[in-house]
């Protein structure tokens, strides 16, 4: 993952050089906003010459989804304090989908721990490496870095999507509402309305006692 | 300086939107339908980046771009196959990149 991690830093900090921003604007992104697709969003939009206020809005709109990695997380890690300040900055993708992988809570901590440590000093590292070397890089897309991202998602879900029909059900329904929104609403938008697909696919057992769950997808659940 | 100040307000935001979700009342997940709800969305979230990211153009308009398609294929089938994360990475790039190499 971390070298996944690396090259994505890389692709930001040329794609965020490409679009207008100087090295140490990108750099600021990483270590402050410090969630991928919201960055990506910011700049995707001013590259394609959209607003500002458009480019911030898709950014945070996607940085919704990790307020609800938060609350998943919130039971895992139960820190206080300044160190629940700390923690907050770290709770984006990888290390939600890394902690949520885990079978007990101290596990889940030091997974969390570990991938926010490790994700942080690399796509930082790498953002300003991409951005001091865009010159050289040239069109990233060449690389092939732009289904790499995607590639990224996929292997983050491809696990969720084992647990059973429900979580298929789910992710195809969110892909085509997402896809239908496109050609009708802002970037980052048509994301966000496609998570009401977990709102519309009945959750069977799952909702009562997760746990029970454990040994495979269940007969009643699910028949969109 | 505009330029600046939206940076630092989409930082700010990104980071009040992580906090409000780990500081959010536990009781919240307490209640069923919240529990089911947030259970799911990220499967719901991570279809929608892949989607997006696969077959728009940046997410402005719906867009088939062959490499990348391809690209996406290769990780599809690695992922299949049960091969480690990093190989999933190296196939899509590379099938990406080769198919662009040969004018696709």
């Amino acid at each position: 993952m971390g070298i996944a991690v690396g090259l994505s830093g890389l692709a930001f900090g040329a794609a965020a050089v490409t679009a207008g921003l100087s090295v140490a604007q990108a750099c600021v992104l990483s270590l402050l906003a410090f969630t991928g697709a919201s960055q990506f969003a910011l700049v995707g939009v001013i590259a394609g010459g959209g607003s500002l206020t458009a480019g911030a809005a898709g950014a945070l709109l996607l940085g919704a989804r990790n307020t609800l990695y938060g609350l998943r997380l919130a039971d895992m890690l139960p820190w206080r304090g300044p160190r629940r300040l700390v923690a907050a900055h770290g709770v984006i993708d990888e290390t939600f989908a890394g902690a949520i992988a885990q079978r007990t809570p101290a596990d889940a901590r030091a997974s969390f721990v570990t991938v926010f440590a490790a994700i942080y000093l690399t796509w930082n590292l790498t953002t300003l490496i991409g951005g001091l070397a865009t010159e050289r890089i040239g069109d990233t897309d060449a690389f092939g870095l732009d289904a790499m991202g995607a590639a990224v998602f996929l292997a983050l879900l491809a696990p969720r999507l084992r647990e059973g029909r429900r979580e298929v059900g789910v992710a195809l329904l969110a892909a085509v509402i997402a896809l239908a929104a496109v050609p009708f609403l802002p970037p980052g938008v048509p994301i966000l309305l496609a998570s009401a697909a977990a709102l519309v696919i009945p959750g069977g057992r799952a909702a009562a006692s997760p746990a029970a769950d454990d040994g495979g997808p269940s007969e009643q659940e699910v028949r969109p | 300086m505009t330029l600046w100040l939206v940076i630092i307000g989409t930082c700010a935001g990104c980071y009040l939107l992580k906090l409000a979700g780990l500081s959010a009342p536990r009781r919240l997940l307490d209640h069923p339908a919240v529990r089911r709800f947030a259970m799911a969305v990220p499967v719901a979230l991570l279809a929608a980046l892949i989607a997006v990211q696969t077959a728009t153009d940046g997410g402005r308009e719906l867009a088939l771009d062959p490499a990348r398609l391809g690209g996406m294929g290769a990780a599809a089938i690695a992922l299949l196959l049960r091969a480690p994360f990093l190989v999933v990475l190296v196939a899509a790039a590379g099938v990406a990149a080769g198919l662009r190499l040969l004018g696709l």
